[in-house]
């Protein structure tokens, strides 16, 4: 029986390799709180990733349940925080931006469905104060 | 140069497929293929110190959204009484409230304003605003689905004013046509702070 030719199997492979590499981006931070983003119809796509901050606001996961109770929580990079934090988050994220790229900073709040919109409003609020004014509630296609 | 041609032993490649598979799959796991979608908006400057009071709006300009806390909408177009809706009939009342295409007395008075070519000078219902007022107890999903259809109302009527003057989408326009179409229906959705009923 003929041996089967590999030869071409590396070749193969890395080729899935670069398209993994180009369509996917880094995972940035480890998620400490749960959400499940609400389903739209008028959404749009959010270019260019590296001006994008995330706030992330949700019940906290399994693991830190039992230390924080689960009330829905705000994270900002790798740590909760309060919703006091935010207006220093978003002066260090805008102080990493190119100086051309300031204006078009956005932040993406990605929030879980059944957050109240006390906490969203507090974290809108700050955003205001900060001059964050483009935001984009992630969302999925209905 | 030398005698005999001298024979380069061939490199043993077999186990590069092993290598690319090991780095094929720390890709697979630390990368993530989500691709971000959102709805955008725009918030207003920050509030002011000394505030002066928001400046008066007719009433037959403004249509109320307003959620309770147990996430019940009520919505009050132009001159008409506050009623209960569903979440499904708020795009047509919307769309009906920002168009006011048969000028009814009960909805946004009407301007001739001069718009950017090809509109030129045309009735539009410039001063209307859309408050949105939510409870600190409503629940962000319906907030989002309202924020939704406000936006899918402007959506929808700027789709059909495109295809009425240039004959496509508005998202098949260039980005003169895109703001002239914006400036005919300019958003205006406004939301105030929530309120809290009994204190928490």
């Amino acid at each position: 029986m003929p041996e089967l030719n590999t030869s071409s199997l590396p070749d193969l492979i890395f080729s899935i390799l670069f398209f993994f590499m180009i369509v996917t981006s880094m995972r940035e931070v480890e998620l400490k709180v749960e959400f499940k983003v609400p389903a739209g119809t008028e959404l749009e796509k959010l270019e260019r990733k590296s001006l994008v901050s995330n706030i992330y606001i949700g019940k906290p996961t399994r693991e830190y349940r039992a230390k924080l109770g689960s009330m829905s929580r705000i994270q900002l990079n790798d740590k909760f925080a309060d919703v006091s934090h935010i207006r220093d988050y978003i002066q260090d994220e805008r102080a990493s931006l190119a100086e051309r790229d300031k204006p078009f900073m956005k932040v993406s709040i990605k929030s879980d469905k059944d957050t109240p919109m006390g906490i969203m409003t507090d974290v809108k609020l700050e955003l205001r104060k900060a001059w964050a004014l483009s935001i984009v509630y992630s969302a999925t296609q209905r | 140069m030398a005698k005999g041609k001298k024979k380069v032993p061939g490199l043993n490649g077999s186990s590069m497929a092993d290598i690319s598979f090991i780095m094929l799959i720390f890709f697979l796991v630390t990368t993530s293929m989500d691709t971000d979608r959102g709805l955008h908006v725009r918030l207003p400057n920050p509030p002011e110190e000394n505030q002066q009071d928001p400046p008066k709006v007719k009433e037959r300009n403004t249509m109320v959204v307003t959620v309770n806390m147990h996430n019940d909408i009520m919505a009050k177009v132009g001159n008409s009484e506050h009623k209960l809706v569903d979440l499904s009939e708020i795009r047509q009342l919307a769309k009906e409230f920002i168009a006011n295409k048969d000028n009814n007395p009960k909805l946004p008075e009407l301007h001739a304003v001069e718009l950017p070519a090809p509109f030129g000078v045309q009735n539009i219902t410039k001063n209307h605003v859309i408050s949105f007022v939510t409870d600190r107890a409503t629940s962000y999903d319906l907030y989002f689905q309202i924020e939704n259809e406000l936006y899918g109302a402007y959506n929808e009527l700027r789709d059909e004013l495109a295809k009425r003057t240039f004959g496509y989408g508005y998202n098949q326009c260039n980005e003169d046509q895109q703001l002239a179409v914006r400036q005919y229906y300019k958003c205006m959705i406004s939301e105030a702070e929530p309120k809290s009923y009994g204190n928490q």
